[in-house]
This record gives C-alpha cells, structure tokens and sequence, in this order.
C-alpha cells in the first residue's frame, strides 16, 4: 500500500506528542520541533514529486475498499497544497525560534503547531466528507489554542468571536453532511459524486449546496461571512498569525474547490453564479476595508478576505483556465500572505508597533527588510514579473473569456487598490522618517532575540516568491493539471473508486 | 415519526439561534449546546427511522435478514457528540477566562481586539503587547 500518504498526518501528531514530553526542557522542545518540522517538509515534498510522477495516489485506510473505509486520496490540488503547508511550518518553525519565549512554550506552542499542522495535511488529503468534518475540528481547536496563547485581553476578545463563528460554520457543515448522507447514503467523495446524478430531487440537494457554501464560506471568509477574520488575525504572536494567514483560510477555499468541482456540479448555473457575485463582493469589500485601516496586520488581514474572492472567482467561472488560476493563485498566496504577516513582526521588532503611524525610517535604518518587504506586497499588489501577476492575469484573462467583463473588470480595479494600501505601508512605514515616539530601546530587542531566525525564513520565502515570478512555467503546468483532474472528476472517482 | 423529530430539530435550531444572538457569552454557550444536539438528531433522523430491529447477521448468512436499522448514522453521531463534549469544555474555559480578564459576558462590550475610533491608543497598546 501507499503508506506515503499517511505520513504528512502522522508525522505532525508523533511530533506534537513527543513535544509534550519535553515540556519543562524547553531547548530540547525547540530543537525537537524543528527537527520535526523539517521532516514535515521532507514528507510533503516527498509526496508531492510521488503524485507528480505517478498521478492519484490513494489509501483505503486499514484496507476497507471504498466507498466503506476511511479514504486518503491525492490529487495534484491536494499535493501542491500539502506541500506549501510544509514549506509554511518549517518557515514558521523557525521564525518561532527568535519569537516564542518560555511562557508561551510552557502553555503549548509547539504540540498546538505541529497538530495545526497535522490537521491541514489531514482536510487537505482525506476524501471522505465526515473525516473533512473531524479534520476540521482537529484544526480548529488547535487554531483556538494558538490564538489565546498570550492570554491578552485583545486575544480573548478576538478569540471568542473567532471561536463562536467557527464552531457555527461546523455545525452547518456537519448539519449538511447528515442531510447530503440522508439523500446519499454514502459519504465517501468519490461515490457521492456517483450517487448524487441519482437523487431526483434536485431542488433540495441545491439547498444542501448552499448550507456547504455557507459552511465553507465563513472557514474561507467570502463576503458576507469574514467579519470574524479582521476581529481575530492581529492579536497572536506573529508566527501564530502567520501559520492562520497563511493555512486556515485557504482550507476552506480547498473544500469549497473539492465539494464544488467533485459533488456540486449538478446546478452550475446557480452555485457558481452565487459564489462569483460573492467572490466579487468579497474581493472588493476586503480590499476597501484593507484601504480604512493604519494598522500592519490588520490591513494584512482585509487583505487576506481580498485575495479568497480572487481564488473563489476562478473556482465560479469554472473553466480549465480559471481553476488553473484559482490553483496558482492558492500557491502564491498562501507564501506570499505568510511572509507578509512575518515581515510585520519583523517590522514590529525594529520600530516598536504595528501602528503605521508609529512606525518609521525602516528604509533607512533597515534596508534589506524594506527589500525583503517589497517582494511579497508588490507580488501580492500583482506587479510583473512577481508571482501575483502571473495569478491575476490567468484569472482576468479566464473572465474575459468567457466574457464576464464585470468580473475581469472588478479583478483588475481591486489590484491596483491592493497597490494603494500597500504604498501606504510602504510610504509609512519603510519611507516617512522615524517618528518621535519610537524608543531606541528596541534596537537592543534585535541583537537579544536572534535577528536571523527572524530574517531566514522571510529571505526563503521571498526567494520562494521570486522563482514563481520569474519561471511561472511549470507551476502553471501544474496549476493545469489540478484543475484538468477538478474538471473531470472521473480520474479521482477512477482512481478512489477502482475501475468503475 | 421523522416529521416529528423534523419538526423538533426545527425548534431546537430555532431556540439555538435566538440564545447565540443574544450577545451574552453564557447564553451563546446554552445555544451551543442545543444546536450540537440538534445537529445529532439530524444526523440519526437523516439515517432513517426504518426498523427496530439491531443490524445484526445470523450465524451462516453474509447479509442479515429483511430490514434493519442503520448503524452508521449512530456511529456519525458518536463522533459528533465526542468532539462536541471536548469543544464544549474548552469554550467553556475560555469564556469564563474571558470574562475574568475583560469583566463582562456582553459581546457588545468586546471591544479590545478593535478600538472604537478615536480610542486608538487602546489599539496601540494591545498591539504592543502582542509581539512580546
């Protein structure tokens, strides 16, 4: 069997747990966490070239043929994204190390990472719906312990909304589920998308469409469900915000992707015609809301609401091109959006605040972090030849195909918004001389907290960023390829299923 | 029998949602409780209510025997209600931590993870914190 594919799950979940074990040696935890995190990497990457080489690769878990057992497939969608969660963690791992300080390790921060990490890997290759669900949960709860790790009044606050929304989000998703199983009577994916052409009642099953759009909706923040994203994403420490931006949300784009592509395709013209008013509505009230606020991870944060409606609008058009750039668009985002999030951290370090106005003369007094910024805000913004150009001209020109020009006209607009809000960091925080108030203390912060675990992981992200730009070739061949496996779902059902 | 436990999931969906809106944390959580279990009921409803009879099969046969009932939705909502009870005990933790550092159960009172304008500073000095 392809015991390949279980790795990425379980090698997280053993490093989480042997975390545990060391959590008065807090050198040790580290060092551990690391090394796990790298091995994390290791699994991803060695997956992905695994699917790569070999198409679909599936595992029917304790050997139950499907649609009976617990099954682990992964396409080129899933494979691509499990590896990005790697690069993410170990990136983030290391950022920790000059981050996290022993009160917060005490409470947990490394377990809580590693099983953050596991769940992802989990949502992204399990396919059977009620496993997504424990998945999820798996996620969350890690994600709300991450969140309330400093225990700061603005962590609680956020927190809670953050919880209470979540959890609302999964009980649609699970009240979904039972009614998809009622109508069903499978939950396997693969054999839903078999059983669902043979439920009559196609009014009901669009119903039950909507309540899983709902569901994943609000888990990947589309317009009118993300208020609980800007309430929430600023509070955590930095590398804890990082790994959300980074991962949380674009699970919920994933499923969206799976269910709509793989079970809900049946109604085209009214589940996609939702989701790309909604990706439109969404795209441009994130980047309006990015426009209202001076402070770095909240503006950060709108943006990430932005950027889903850009991946939502390419699932929505639904044709070859516009998952291509639905696809390549997840890819550059979840980097550049991680890399963001630590270069503000790294910015909070070096002048003192998140607040735009407090900060100052980062240009000057840090060159090369005003470099490094630049890669990510401007690929993000969709400057050539940075890798958002390559996603946004993929889409735009996905939507003039099929002549949405509302829609590619919309696109465009919100790039050059997202230009607007990041000159504003730029020209306030990395331009405009040094204010006043910032103290010099903080300069000493730097030496004392190890400058280059903060910079490293920045520098390879935006590294990451730069090759994407320069070569986009075969990232979009095999953006190209997930979405020609999402638009002919026999290939996954063929390869879930047997010869069916 | 399905269309009075529909007509029951209905109403205890309905209660749920009027407790979450509320604005007050611990009444959140009593809807929490009552949308979990509504949830459940829908799960066994949706495996239909066909027989009383335990799928079990007799000794010699491979399949069992006329109708039975459906095990997999009780084996759904067995998970369901595992992971409820544990999400439940941390929401529970947390709100009451929440509250012990903020000093109120009203939602509308929340407002430390974004300043109302013009009470920046307050924003600030979260935001200061929260790199340490």
């Amino acid at each position: 069997m392809n015991c390949l594919l279980v790795l990425p799950i379980i090698v997280p979940f053993a490093v989480a747990a042997a975390a545990l074990l060391f959590r008065k040696d807090f050198e040790r935890q580290q060092t551990l966490s690391m090394v796990g995190a790298a091995l994390h990497f290791t699994v991803c990457l060695g997956l992905f070239f695994h699917v790569c080489k070999n198409g679909i690769s599936t595992l029917q878990i304790g050997s139950w043929p499907a649609p009976f057992g617990i099954t682990l497939a992964a396409d080129h969608l899933s494979v691509i994204l499990v590896a990005v969660t790697g690069t993410l963690g170990l990136c983030v791992m290391a950022y920790s190390k000059a981050e996290i300080k022993k009160g917060m390790m005490a409470a947990g921060f490394h377990p809580l990472m590693h099983i953050l990490l596991g769940g992802v890997c989990g949502a992204f290759l399990t396919g059977d719906l009620f496993n997504l669900y424990v998945w999820f949960e798996v996620m969350l709860m890690a994600s709300f312990g991450l969140l309330v790790l400093g225990q700061e009044k603005a962590q609680f606050d956020g927190g809670v909304k953050y919880v209470m929304i979540n959890l609302f989000s999964t009980l649609l998703f699970i009240s979904g589920l039972g009614l998809l199983y009622g109508m069903t009577g499978t939950l396997n994916m693969a054999d839903l998308h078999l059983a669902i052409q043979k439920v009559s009642d196609k009014a009901l099953l669009t119903a039950v469409a909507t309540i899983f759009m709902a569901a994943f909706g609000i888990k990947a923040g589309i317009f009118p469900l993300f208020f609980w994203l800007p309430v929430s994403y600023h509070t955590p420490p930095v590398a804890v915000s990082a790994i959300l931006a980074g991962l949380l949300t674009k699970v919920g784009v994933y499923a969206l992707i799976r269910m709509f592509t793989l079970v809900f395709t049946f109604n085209v013209a009214y589940t996609h015609g939702l989701l790309l008013v909604a990706a439109v509505v969404t795209m441009i009230v994130g980047v309006l809301g990015a426009a209202a606020y001076n402070e770095f991870r909240r503006i950060l944060s709108f943006h990430i609401i932005s950027q889903v409606g850009y991946m939502v609008m390419g699932l929505a058009l639904f044709t070859p091109l516009a998952l291509t750039g639905a696809v390549f668009y997840l890819l550059h985002h979840m980097i550049v959006k991680a890399n963001l999030f630590l270069i503000s951290g790294a910015s909070h370090v070096a002048g003192g605040s998140f607040e735009l106005s407090r900060l100052g003369g980062l240009y000057r007094n840090r060159g090369f972090l005003a470099l490094l910024f630049f890669i990510p805000a401007f690929s993000l913004a969709g400057f050539p030849p940075l890798s958002g150009f390559w996603a946004k001209m993929v889409l735009i020109r996905a939507s003039i195909e099929v002549e949405s020009y509302v829609v590619a006209a919309a696109a465009a607009l919100v790039g050059l918004l997202t230009v607007y809000s990041m000159t504003k960091i730029w020209g306030e925080a990395f331009w405009k001389p040094c204010p006043e108030t910032m103290h010099s203390e903080t300069s000493g912060m730097e030496q004392a907290g190890g400058g280059l675990w903060r910079i490293l992981p920045i520098m390879v992200l935006a590294v990451i960023t730069i090759v994407l730009g320069l070569t986009p070739g075969p990232f979009l061949k095999l953006a190209g390829q997930a979405a020609h496996e999402l638009l002919h779902p026999d290939i996954y059902v063929k390869a879930v299923l047997g010869g069916v | 029998m399905e269309t009075v436990l529909a007509v029951l999931c209905g109403l205890m969906a309905a209660a749920s949602i009027y407790l979450m809106l509320s604005g007050n944390i611990i009444r959140f959580i009593f809807g929490l409780v009552i949308a979990t279990n509504a949830v459940n009921l829908l799960i066994f409803v949706a495996g239909r209510l066909s027989s009383h009879r335990p799928p079990l099969i007799a000794d010699g046969s491979s399949v069992p025997v006329g109708e039975v009932a459906n095990a997999l939705p009780q084996a759904l909502i067995l998970t369901a209600i595992v992971i409820g009870f544990a999400l439940l005990a941390f929401v529970f933790i947390l709100f009451y931590r929440t509250y012990e550092s903020l000093g109120t159960v009203d939602t509308e009172k929340m407002r430390f993870a974004e300043p109302v304008e013009g009470n920046e500073a307050l924003g600030a000095d979260n935001s200061k914190g929260s790199g340490a």
